[in-house]
């Protein structure tokens, strides 16, 4: 049990606004992280900082024991954004073989790495139409492959599963729990699901830039007695007022 | 507006080779400042090296005028106003008027006598469609980056910011390539611009050229959030450019716009294209606006690589 990602006292402010404070957080390898919040809570702007998009105020961010924002730790993380970053004019296929020349995968690595990302977000099929021609679930899709592509040691996920229909949502879920226990990955994940926090290891709620609560959905709905995670978050905003 | 034409008028630079004083007279009065010279062998060099309008010689009975016609329109100017000076002076007091006694012979140093405006206009305007071309195209290129997304994500990865910004000149700069030598050629061999230099120094003016463009693009685009804005930046950019880039003549200018004109690119590249295009130019001579050319680029691209500052600070 390593830690792969340490967010030390972080505080970050856009000008006078205040946008996160005192955030305290840790994950371990082989476990998956859940932000759940509302939006403009903060969680993207917390998760661009772990990548090192962007650096805090005051705090230290740690990624695989490198301060961020650092170079070196990018290669083994893998960022899917809120809102795709797709180029319209190429097929997916052509995507996915641009990142992964980016994360300097060699031409055998790239084929089975694109053909694996691509059959676990059911794309294999429309691999060679141009990303244009997408709805909005497959560009999603194919965010989440592209993120995947490298195969990194840790995967941050910022609403992954948004567009998304229920039997994928659960098959891309069942891979992820899969890559947690067997590759021993580290997954960030922010949602609005309440169902998809559920199936993580660990949780932080965080609202108007703090965390309310964290911990495992058991512990949290425990001390809330709270029936499921939903009911936790509303108690503990509750909490706080 | 007045201040860029109304050109106070520049005085006229002749010299003279074996001048009837009286004549010499007349030629002060008309504001024509007089170099005296003994003996000239090649009156061509000496306009050039020594910076002359024009030569006036009296030799076995005939006057020879060489001009420099480096701006045409002023240089046709020039050449009535002394055929009229010596026609009048050779009116001899006798009044017998005849005007077949007075011979001039007229050589021109850059062009010929057919030689219009358009001839000088057209080498700056070749540079001016490079520019124009490819800075709005490299340009909106790059916004589309910013703006669908992909140069956040980008910037997720393990490149360096100096890796996309010469990822991106190298993908638009082969497109220059292409545009200038398309525009080069076209204009040379099809609108049979006038061309009497080298059409290779031709296109390397304007491939530098591109290079400026290209790097400015991007780097404006950073300040642009949608195409619109872009689109914008061309009345800023080009147009004052137009200004100075010696369609207009510069010289006649109130000093502090001179200065002024030194920072635009366009300056030198028109400087450059006029002198290889209608003076017949050479490498050498080109060098230093070249030069001026290399450092605009250099900083539009160090300027880029500071702008992704803002998508990941290191």
């Amino acid at each position: 049990m390593t830690k792969t990602i340490s967010v030390e006292n972080v505080c970050k402010s856009f000008g006078k606004k205040d946008i996160l404070k005192n955030i305290n957080l840790a994950t371990t390898n082989g476990t998956i992280f859940g932000f759940i919040g509302p939006s403009g809570a903060g969680k993207t702007t917390l998760v661009k900082m772990i990548v090192g998009m962007d650096t805090p105020n005051s705090g230290t961010i740690h990624v695989l024991q490198q301060k961020m924002p650092s170079r070196e730790p990018l290669q083994r993380i893998g960022y899917m954004a809120q809102s795709d970053a797709l180029y319209t004019e190429l097929t997916g296929k052509e995507n996915l073989h641009f990142f992964a020349s980016l994360y300097k995968l060699n031409r055998s690595e790239r084929k089975t790495r694109i053909s694996y990302t691509a059959d676990l977000v059911n794309l294999t099929k429309e691999l060679n139409n141009k990303v244009s021609t997408y709805s909005g679930g497959m560009k999603r899709r194919l965010s989440l492959a592209i993120a995947l592509i490298h195969d990194p040691d840790i995967l941050i996920l910022d609403e992954p599963t948004v567009g998304i229909d229920p039997e994928l949502r659960l098959s891309i879920w069942n891979e992820l729990i899969r890559l947690k226990i067997e590759d021993g990955k580290t997954i960030i994940v922010t949602t609005h699901v309440m169902s998809e926090a559920e199936k993580c290891d660990n949780v932080a709620m965080i609202r108007n830039g703090r965390i309310i609560t964290s911990g495992t959905p058991e512990e949290l709905k425990t001390f809330y007695n709270a029936v499921d995670l939903e009911d936790v978050f509303l108690k503990a905003g509750r909490e706080l007022s | 507006m007045s201040l860029l034409f109304n050109s106070e008028n520049e005085e006229v630079k002749l010299g003279v080779v074996n001048v009837n004083e009286i004549l010499l007279n007349k030629l002060k009065n008309e504001d024509i400042k007089i170099i005296n010279y003994d003996n000239l062998k090649n009156p061509t060099e000496v306009v050039v090296e020594d910076e002359l309008d024009a030569v006036l010689q009296f030799e076995e009975g005939k006057y020879i005028i060489t001009i420099k016609n480096s701006d045409p329109s002023s240089a046709k100017g020039l050449v009535m106003k002394l055929k009229q000076i010596l026609t009048t002076f050779s009116i001899p007091s006798t009044q017998e008027l005849n005007l077949e006694n007075i011979i001039v012979k007229t050589n021109y140093v850059y062009g010929s006598s057919e030689t219009v405006f358009f001839d000088v206009l057209s080498p700056i305007l070749i540079g001016f469609f490079v520019f124009f071309f490819v800075f709005l195209i490299s340009g909106i290129g790059f916004l589309k980056e910013r703006t669908s997304g992909t140069l956040e994500k980008l910037m997720s990865t393990p490149i360096k910011r100096g890796e996309i910004v010469a990822a991106y000149l190298t993908g638009f700069g082969l497109f220059a390539v292409f545009q200038t030598i398309i525009v080069v050629v076209f204009s040379i061999y099809v609108l049979e611009i006038v061309l009497v230099g080298s059409i290779w120094n031709v296109i390397l003016i304007n491939l530098v050229l591109a290079l400026v463009a290209l790097s400015l693009g991007t780097l404006l685009s950073a300040f642009a959030a949608t195409e619109f804005q872009m689109v914008q930046f061309i009345p800023i950019t080009i147009i004052p450019q137009f200004f100075f880039s010696g369609i207009i003549p510069i010289e006649g200018m109130a000093n502090w716009l001179q200065i002024l004109a030194k920072f635009m690119p366009i300056y030198y590249a028109a400087d450059a294209l006029k002198g290889v295009m209608y003076k017949g130019h050479d490498l050498i001579n080109i060098v230093h606006d070249l030069l001026a050319l290399g450092i605009f680029a250099v900083t539009f691209i160090l300027l880029n690589i500071l702008a992704l500052k803002r998508y990941r600070r290191i």
